[in-house]
């Protein structure tokens, strides 16, 4: 009989991922908006370009050709759709009572959870690379037409552009980790909606607490991580950008946790 | 085989509300059954095995002890809702038990790290993800324990799917997705099979089909159990029974020791003339049996075909025919499950 191995599980769970029609499909939908959104703000600024007053003009490298690279709506849709689409690895199982058929396959509910986890963060982290460089180099060569695109190279560059593509990974397992928990597709999808997207909107960055709120939650990281400059305007509470990282790494580890509890304790 | 111990199953917490006269009460201010959860409004009306239960929540399975033996088809039988597909699941290791335990070839499922080639389950036929073909299920399912992909194509013409492998499931029917249970539970080779309702939508010749594969299954040595809540679907297939109502055991034996244990068992007899017909159900009522008209015979309960012969030749009453009835299996089942039957 043969050994049970690990990497099997993992070629089965790149088998379902791919075997459903909506995951391509969610991935290429994702990705044409978020460059939809990204491209839409960097043509506005190269057709206002001249009448910009010097004030921004000055600015506008690194400060505004930063964020028309990665827009705070773009992020917001990347985050959705990854979200999304990591809520749905697990959460799709549970709605479908696909996850007895998985689970009397392979009683051992913690190795499937880590070949998910595996799966989806590895997916993730290439889908996010490839949007983030894509998202990142149109852009610029757009901005080039007026002299005023970034390089790789830049200062703080090459730290936006993987916080952007880290974002994906990220905001892939919270919805892991929140499907797993919940193990309903539309409580996960309303939750995940509610605390990536609806809590950072509410909160208020000059008010102390609203500021730990924020920065502790991941489209918060994701700014910090973005920001590259002198801030046009002045910030109440200044963080760290190894603290934005932290967060991120909390956010994957803690989100997998949770996924590792829930499913293997509880009945299915 | 299949050994299952003192197996009991209460799903919920225990509440700390209970139900008086339909309004939810804190169990401190609930009377004098506080911390104990019966289902009837009134303290002491309930006299069934709910009354004994202790703290609250629902006991799906009770203290059931069975074992299920390898070369042999087990029908595993019980009203709507006795508790039958939780059984499968505590075996399965899907659900964890309370107390007791289940184990499969002495062996605990969970502790298993893959499962397909020791245990091929059909829990049921919806638990599939309805997005992707049946050929990909299944490949993704073999892949996770390691078994030949050729094996995919092998069990899908087994189960008659093999034009349809290409197909999304969810544009399955319900016998498809049956086959396609099936088909996954073949996958392994697996030395035990378990079958929740197998047979549920499939059409006559898939009924036949399944019944067939199900007595060759155990005749190459597998241990073969299936549930169902009709008797008449185990009358042809199993060689044992093993039968629940309300999470308890109530018969763990083969079929013809269960068939033996019916009671209503009648007889019929057909006299010559009325006035004769008459006198013997004087005759018959006076011994304390009973008596039923039917068409012009008389059927008898109470009595059995060799009491009422003599009775017949004592008084002088010809008789035209004398029948005896074994009551069936299903009659047989319907008896003895009749006080735990819980939807009605």
């Amino acid at each position: 009989m043969p050994h049970a191995r690990f990497r099997d599980l993992l070629a089965a769970e790149w088998t379902k991922l791919w075997s459903l029609r909506s995951t391509p499909w969610a991935f290429a939908v994702g990705a044409v908006a978020v460059l939809g959104v990204n491209l839409n703000a960097t043509l506005a600024d190269h057709r206002n370009y001249p009448n910009y007053s010097d004030g921004i003009k000055e600015l506008f490298v690194p400060v505004w050709a930063m964020r028309d690279a990665f827009t705070l709506g773009g992020a917001m849709v990347f985050t959705l759709a990854t979200g999304s689409i990591g809520a749905l690895v697990i959460v799709g199982e549970y709605g479908t009572g696909q996850i007895r058929t998985t689970f009397a396959a392979v009683p051992a509910r913690r190795s499937v959870v880590a070949a998910k986890t595996l799966v989806l963060a590895t997916v993730m982290l290439a889908y996010g690379a490839l949007v983030a460089g894509v998202s990142f180099a149109v852009t610029q060569a757009v901005l080039d037409g007026r002299d005023v695109g970034m390089a790789i190279g830049d200062e703080g560059v090459l730290r936006a552009v993987a916080a952007s593509a880290l974002l994906a990974p990220v905001c892939a397992l919270a919805g892991f980790g929140l499907g797993a928990l919940l193990r309903h597709t539309a409580t996960t999808i309303v939750s995940l909606t509610g605390v990536l997207l609806l809590l950072p909107a509410l909160m208020d960055e000059r008010n102390r607490w609203g500021a730990v709120f924020l920065h502790a939650l991941p489209q918060g990281a994701w700014k910090r991580l973005t920001e590259v400059g002198v801030s046009p305007v002045p910030v109440d509470h200044p963080w760290t950008a190894g603290g934005a990282w932290t967060v991120y790494a909390a956010w994957a580890a803690g989100a997998v946790t949770v996924a590792f509890l829930a499913v293997h304790r509880r009945d299915v | 085989m299949i050994e299952v111990h003192e197996l009991t199953k209460r799903y919920g917490r225990p509440s700390r509300f209970r139900r008086v006269g339909g309004i939810r009460r804190p169990a401190s201010t609930a009377g004098p059954a506080a911390g104990r959860t019966v289902s009837a409004a009134a303290p002491g009306a309930d006299t069934g095995p709910a009354a004994d239960r202790p703290a609250a929540g629902r006991l799906a399975v009770d203290r059931l002890s069975f074992s299920v033996k390898p070369g042999r088809v087990t029908g595993f039988l019980g009203p709507n809702g006795a508790g039958k597909s939780t059984a499968l699941r505590l075996i399965l290791g899907l659900n964890e038990p309370t107390s007791g335990t289940a184990t499969v070839d002495g062996r605990r499922f969970r502790e298993l790290p893959r499962g397909l080639r020791h245990v091929g389950a059909l829990l049921d036929a919806h638990d599939v993800h309805g997005g992707r073909t049946a050929e990909a299920h299944l490949v993704a399912l073999a892949r996770t324990n390691g078994i030949p992909r050729r094996r995919v194509g092998e069990v899908l013409d087994e189960v008659g799917l093999g034009g349809a492998g290409r197909r999304r499931i969810g544009g399955y029917s319900l016998g498809m997705r049956q086959r396609l249970g099936i088909a996954a539970a073949l996958l392994g080779d697996p030395p035990v099979l378990l079958f929740d309702e197998p047979v549920n939508g499939l059409d006559p010749e898939g009924v036949l089909w399944a019944r067939g594969l199900f007595r060759r299954l155990a005749a190459e040595g597998r241990t073969v159990f299936v549930s169902s809540h009709l008797m008449s679907e185990m009358e042809h297939t199993a060689d044992d029974l093993v039968v629940i109502g309300r999470g308890r055991l109530i018969a763990a034996e083969s079929v013809a020791a269960f068939a033996a244990r019916g009671t209503r068992r009648s007889v019929t007899v057909r006299t010559a003339d009325p006035a004769a017909a008459r006198s013997l159900v004087d005759a018959l009522e006076a011994e304390g049996a009973t008596v039923r008209h039917r068409g012009g015979r008389l059927a008898v309960t109470g009595a059995d075909a060799d009491r009422i012969g003599l009775l017949a030749f004592r008084h002088g009453i010809p008789l035209a025919e004398l029948t005896a009835h074994a009551s069936s299996l299903e009659e047989t089942f319907m008896e003895l499950t009749a006080d735990s039957v819980e939807y009605r």
